[in-house]
């Protein structure tokens, strides 16, 4: 029995042994028969671009051609001045000065960087964050306060600036700048549309109709996905189980790159191009940022989100960086500092004067629907008017 | 040339393309395939496919990309291929088609025509046979246009092409090809914002539109009643005047419409007669109207749709009154 035992077991061994080996073989030849009979589709990868690291060192291999001292001085003034303009903004909010109000901070260089790329003839489409894309665009800062204190007016948005308004509904913007570029298209025009939108904007449908139509419709587009990490309290990683969002620009077969979107260097870089390769087709950028502050002034970022993490952002400031560079260079001072600080209040307490002394007319409201006044939207304004609901 | 509402569309959107180089159609099979109604047979073949343009089959994308060319210069002129499945793109329309022009007091407008068939009747699957112009005229900033013959649907399609406005032409299916008509072959203008008495009477009003109209005209002939018939044509603005002032002259009203009865054109229409002409009314006003139930599957429509015999016996009760 014992014999017996030792042999069934050693029978049984050797046959198991045989099993494993042929299965090894069956495995072997399958991932072989996969590799050999299967052709490969598709193979995708994306590129990281960063150029001015967090110490303010620049990548000279990867420096953009054409950008000099004075255009990053440029630069450093337009992030400061969002920046101070931000800061104003809270405060103005806090006494009840302006209505609820989504600060940029920590997302400046993605604005101003991919801003300063635009040529002149260059559209932007923005989502409701963009105040720096704004400011680098010309617009009056009076009417950006207007719009934050409540009022259409502040829309009103001069040719000059060639931008379409703040618009809130998330990632519907996109369609419009792919619809924009079609039109630059149609027209032969020579220039190129800048759209923007936030990483919890991937997620909607429009965010990939809109790709999918530019690759359609080959059209001169560049997507600028803001990723701040945070869409309110909900974080990037719920947003997407993909590695990156630049990625997803592979589901509607147009070009993608992904940037360190605090290095105003490498999203001028990395906009810049799409721009130039436009005619090309559409390219969709994901710059990689943080939102240092809330989503809006309504929002408290402790309830969802820890304070280590905000200050390990803080070491990757998009500002500090370019002032380290310009420090390192000589090119800045702690007096250029002042006098700028001291330039930009004075601006901002203008604007503000000018927006705050804006009176609005009730009529306004009724006026803008349609090329025309309908009677029975006439007789409900006449009605208001003199049921003395306010003074007309 | 006799048309019928087919024929008529197809030579307005053809007198548009030509009148208009900014113009350009889009949306699911209206190229090569003149699409799902045959619609827009033989542009794609006169203007290519640069103007008559295939899309991915996308409808808030149709309506967005739409809404871009709009503002940047263009006469967009996007087909839904249904009504049903304008729902998808119902935030672009509601959210930015309405309140481009508002939002920014008229310094950036939604120039564009929005088609789409509607209503039942054709024994069509689900979602085939929808009526949203309620939908459509409630949130303000949208125009709302319903044809409800050849003539009318030539003549406010190209007076639509004409307006700096976002207008929704919707399409009675059941009309496409129900009759023919006379249709200049030149290009003319139907005024949008204008009801159109079709008929004059003293006895009662029948306020109506669309998919109805051509059933209230047989009841009325049949029955040969004296009766005021008010195709509204435009939803939204409604031609309040023409309303109020037949109201005021029959004093008996009843509306008429393919839409659910609950919250739609013809409970807006009746608060309207009540505001202005209650006290000329010598009945109360009625409506027929489809059950206030989402459209069922087609094996029902027979039970659900307003009929001949349904109006018939409204005016039998109001007139009694």
């Amino acid at each position: 029995m014992f014999c017996k035992g030792i042999r069934g077991k050693h029978v049984l061994k050797s046959e198991s042994v045989s099993w494993v080996f042929g299965l090894c073989i069956y495995k072997f030849l399958q991932i072989y028969a996969d590799d050999c009979l299967l052709k490969k589709v598709f193979e995708g990868s994306v590129d990281y671009l960063q150029v001015l690291d967090e110490k303010g060192s620049v990548d000279a291999a990867l420096f953009p051609k054409g950008l000099d001292d004075s255009k990053i001085i440029e630069m450093y003034k337009f992030l400061s001045f969002t920046r101070a303009v931000d800061a104003k903004c809270i405060s103005l909010q806090r006494q009840g000065r302006l209505v609820t109000y989504a600060p940029s901070i920590g997302q400046e260089a993605t604005q101003i960087g991919s801003a300063m790329a635009m040529r002149q003839n260059d559209i932007f489409v923005p989502n409701f964050r963009q105040h720096g894309v704004f400011i680098v665009r010309g617009l009056p800062l009076d009417k950006f306060f207007l719009y934050w204190r409540g009022f259409e007016e502040g829309n009103m948005i001069p040719q000059s600036v060639k931008g379409l308004p703040y618009i809130v509904p998330v990632a519907t913007q996109l369609l419009h700048a792919t619809g924009i570029a079609f039109a630059q298209k149609y027209e032969n025009k020579d220039s190129a549309v800048v759209s923007y939108v936030g990483d919890g904007g991937t997620s909607e449908g429009d965010f990939y109709e809109a790709m999918n139509f530019a690759g359609v419709f080959k059209v001169p587009l560049v997507m600028i996905i803001e990723n701040n990490q945070w869409a309110i309290s909900v974080p990037r990683s719920r947003q997407s189980a993909t590695e990156t969002l630049a990625q997803k620009a592979f589901a509607a077969g147009i070009k993608c790159l992904q940037v360190d979107g605090n290095d105003v260097i490498a999203v001028y870089k990395a906009v810049s191009d799409a721009i130039a390769d436009s005619k090309n087709g559409a390219t969709l950028i994901e710059c990689v940022t943080y939102r240092m502050s809330m989503h809006t002034t309504s929002d408290d970022p402790t309830k969802y989100r820890k304070d280590e993490e905000v200050q390990a952002w803080a070491k990757r400031d998009p500002i500090l960086r370019v002032r380290n560079y310009l420090t390192g260079k000589a090119l800045w001072s702690d007096a250029m500092e002042a006098s700028m600080q001291d330039e930009f209040k004075k601006k901002i307490d203008e604007a503000v004067e000018k927006a705050e002394a804006f009176k609005p007319d009730p009529k306004d409201m009724f006026e803008h629907l349609y090329s025309f006044m309908p009677k029975a939207l006439k007789d409900e304004y006449d009605d208001a008017v003199n049921e003395k609901f306010w003074q007309a | 040339m006799q048309m019928n509402m087919a024929n008529a569309i197809n030579s307005a959107l053809d007198a548009i393309l030509t009148e208009n180089p900014t113009s350009v159609m889009l949306g699911e099979d209206i190229g090569k395939d003149g699409g799902v109604f045959r619609v827009t047979d033989g542009l794609f073949d006169k203007y290519g496919p640069g103007r008559v343009m295939d899309t991915p089959l996308a409808e808030s994308g149709i309506i967005g990309v739409s809404i871009g060319m709009a503002i940047a210069g263009m006469l967009p002129i996007p087909e839904i291929q249904f009504a049903g499945f304008s729902y998808l793109g119902f935030d672009q329309l509601v959210s930015h088609a309405a309140r481009y022009r508002s939002r920014t007091r008229s310094t950036f407008t939604v120039p564009m025509i929005v088609r789409m068939p509607v209503s039942g009747g054709v024994r069509a699957l689900e979602h085939h046979s929808e009526s949203p112009e309620a939908y459509y005229s409630h949130p303000g900033g949208l125009i709302v246009v319903e044809p409800s013959s050849p003539y009318d649907a030539k003549g406010l399609l190209i007076r639509a092409s004409h307006m700096h406005d976002t207008v929704m032409f919707l399409e009675p299916t059941m009309l496409y090809r129900l009759f023919k008509q006379e249709v200049p072959e030149s290009s003319y203008e139907v005024e949008i914002g204008k009801a159109n008495k079709i008929r004059e009477g003293d006895d009662l009003s029948i306020i109506t539109y669309g998919t109805m109209v051509n059933m209230v005209k047989k009841v009325v002939e049949k029955k040969n009643l004296s009766a005021d018939i008010v195709d509204l044509r435009t939803i939204n603005p409604i031609d309040d005047d023409a309303i109020i002032k037949s109201a005021k002259k029959t004093g008996k009203v009843l509306i008429v419409h393919e839409a659910p009865r609950s919250f739609g054109v013809g409970a807006e229409i009746s608060a309207r007669i009540a505001e202005e002409a209650i006290f000329e009314l010598d009945a109360p006003i009625m409506r027929v109207a489809s059950p206030s139930i989402p459209y069922p599957f087609p094996g029902y429509e027979q039970y659900y749709l307003p009929n001949e015999e349904k109006i018939s016996k409204a005016i039998d009760k109001l007139l009694a009154e």
